[in-house]
């Protein structure tokens, strides 16, 4: 019983990581139809900004590798992924190409074995069953996801941004700079992969190839969500962080990423737009 | 995006396009085993087993619109089933090797039918094919498509590496099947042997080729390509797109089988790090620097990412990913339809002058 509670706070701080990327991914992909496969080397990047930053201070590197990846989400869209919009597919081969040079100059600048960050010492320990890091990446998570709620509805940005996600033709003929709110939701959707970066060093070493474990997953919550959709993502994240450490925890590590994509599939077939989606009369 | 289809076709006319396939297959069949020592034969048939996976992506991804990124999963199915046949095999009756030192102590049941060289031949090709249609049944008939489709295409060949690595007794694990000495009674390794295989590999090429030509210029070729540019007009118009693309998958997914088999005797080894991820993303950059609309390009774009990997990484190893990358981003931005976009482009600009 113990056993199984144990695996609650694992599952969940692992939703909670896989949220915060999968933030970025959602709204990328809702509202530009860019599948950003480097954004997991943006998580990469956040989590060595951790590690450069490592005796400034803890709190400091969470808005530096928000800045970081940002930036260089930024950049991707500005010389390579604007060219590509409504281009899913070839977005996705040409950012896979951008992240294998990312990990390539990870390892140059950084060397290839993994670095360990330590954890400031106020996150070691805990109460009862649940670890500090663990709290910490969950308070982290729903910090950000709060965030980005006021942020989309409460700011006159925000308001943009949906209309150029609901309808971008619509929302540029009404006078919205499409390219401006386009690259706001690049940098604030990189610049979250980056503070999931940092979540992660709390909790394993960092390593050039540390997005390529998470990237796959974090399409999977964008998919189970429902594009461009906060709440799916957040729900689509608990549940698949909690199916992964469960599945893990039943049958055997090896099984679990088996169970999960079975259960993706089966849930496609009740769901197949995914948890919630946009009612239109568009052809899907 | 639309392939520049008429201007090929015009290219391709039935005699120059029989001309240019006798001479590749002369080069290929004749050429290569008499000027290629044994080492570098061996890699051109390794090329030559990606490029049949590679027609698959191009039949799948450059005329069906599916791009899958998984098709690693499929060539692992094939792979490991003619390597669990091997390995029995080479056991004559005993437990394969890396059961031994896992400490199994009893043939699991799924392996047994696998001693049988017919059913582990059939399931080369049954397996991979079943597996697509079964998800191909799923994902499409729900209309889950575009990048839906390619993100569990890739989900699948993540999680099948991780099942293999982790199942170490029943696998192998990480170091998969290897060390094969018989091969249907010849030495594998000999040199005769794998030219032998060579030709097999290369026959099989083009025999695969020259049917997805034909299932492509069929009507049912027809319709995939009108599947892949407006799939909704196509169910419009009382056709099933669902079963176009599923059927298509599979086929694609039978190639990627056969291949995968006949990369264990020529390279002597099927292990997870063959067939993830990034193998899977490897072919599919490989068709789309040789152009995904043809399926010619697809078969040219696997050999020649496959040379240029095996000398990249002899010459400047750690400048591999920079340059794979970079080409990658440069085929993708300059040009989307690849070598054998640039070239029927070239011959259009002739035909104009003319």
């Amino acid at each position: 019983m113990e056993g199984v509670l144990n695996q609650l706070p694992i599952g969940l701080s692992i939703g909670a990581v896989l949220l915060l990327i999968a933030l970025g991914l959602t709204f990328t992909f809702g509202q530009m139809g860019v599948v950003n496969m480097a954004h997991g080397e943006f998580i990469m990047a956040g989590a060595y900004t951790a590690y450069l930053l490592q005796g400034v201070g803890f709190l400091i590197a969470l808005p530096a590798a928000f800045v970081v990846a940002g930036l260089m989400g930024l950049v991707l869209e500005r010389t390579l992924i604007r060219r590509f919009y409504g281009r899913p597919l070839d977005t996705l081969l040409l950012t896979w190409g951008v992240s294998l040079m990312l990990q390539q100059l990870a390892r140059d600048l950084f060397g290839a074995p993994n670095v360990q960050v330590a954890s400031p010492a106020w996150l070691r320990g805990g109460v009862g069953i649940l670890p500090y890091n663990r709290l910490f990446i969950m308070a982290l998570a729903a910090a950000s996801v709060l965030a980005i709620w006021a942020y989309m509805n409460r700011t006159g940005q925000g308001r943009r941004m949906r209309a150029v996600m609901q309808n971008r033709r619509l929302a540029a003929t009404s006078g919205i700079d499409t390219g401006r709110v386009d690259q706001r939701t690049f940098f604030i959707g990189s610049g979250l992969a980056g503070v999931a970066g940092v979540a992660l060093t709390l909790i394993g070493p960092v390593g050039p190839t540390l997005g390529t474990y998470y990237i796959v997953d974090a399409f999977l919550v964008v998919v189970a969500g429902g594009l461009g959709q906060l709440r799916g993502a957040v729900l689509a994240a608990a549940g698949l962080g909690l199916l992964n450490s469960y599945a893990e925890f039943w049958s055997d590590a090896s099984l679990a990423k088996v169970v999960v994509f079975v259960a993706i599939i089966g849930f496609l077939q009740v769901r197949p737009q995914g948890l919630f989606f946009v009612r239109s009369r568009a052809l899907t | 995006m639309t392939a520049p289809a008429v201007s090929v076709r015009r290219w391709q006319g039935p005699a120059a396009f029989a001309a240019v396939f006798s001479a590749v297959a002369v080069l290929a069949l004749v050429a290569a085993p008499l000027l290629l020592e044994p080492f570098r034969l061996g890699l051109l048939a390794k090329y030559l087993c990606y490029a049949i996976v590679a027609l698959g992506i191009g039949l799948a991804w450059g005329q069906g619109g599916m791009l899958t990124l998984g098709q690693g999963v499929f060539f692992g199915l094939g792979g490991y089933a003619m390597g669990m046949y091997l390995k029995l095999n080479d056991a004559a009756g005993d437990l394969p090797d890396f059961m031994v030192w896992s400490g199994v102590e009893k043939l699991p049941a799924l392996w047994k039918p696998f001693g049988n060289p017919v059913f582990a031949l059939a399931m080369v090709v049954v397996l991979p094919v079943a597996v697509a249609l079964l998800l191909g049944t799923l994902v499409f008939r729900q209309r889950v498509r575009g990048a839906y489709f390619a993100i569990l295409t890739q989900a699948l060949a993540a999680a099948l590496v991780i099942l293999l690595v982790g199942q170490q007794g029943l696998t192998g694990g990480t170091n998969g099947l290897t060390n094969f000495f018989d091969f249907f009674g010849r030495d594998v390794a000999a040199d005769e042997t794998q030219r032998g295989l060579y030709l097999l590999v290369a026959i099989v090429l083009g025999a695969l080729y020259l049917g997805a030509r034909q299932l492509v210029r069929s009507r049912f070729g027809r319709l995939l390509l009108a599947v892949r540019d407006g799939e909704d007009r196509v169910r419009f118009l009382g056709y099933d797109p669902a079963t176009v693309k599923t059927l298509t998958f599979a086929v694609s997914a039978g190639m990627a089988g056969i291949a995968g088999a006949l990369f264990v005797p020529v390279v002597g080894i099927i292990s997870p790090a063959l067939l993830g991820v990034v193998p899977s993303l490897e072919l599919v950059v490989a068709v789309a620097v040789g152009g995904r609309f043809a399926l010619a390009g697809a078969v040219l774009g696997a050999v020649v990412m496959g040379y240029a990997r095996t000398y990249f990484s002899e010459e400047l190893p750690d400048a591999w990913l920079y340059l794979q990358g970079a080409l990658f981003v440069l085929v993708m931005t300059l040009a989307p339809s690849g070598i054998a976009g640039l070239a029927a482009n070239l011959v259009r600009r002739r035909e104009a002058r003319t």
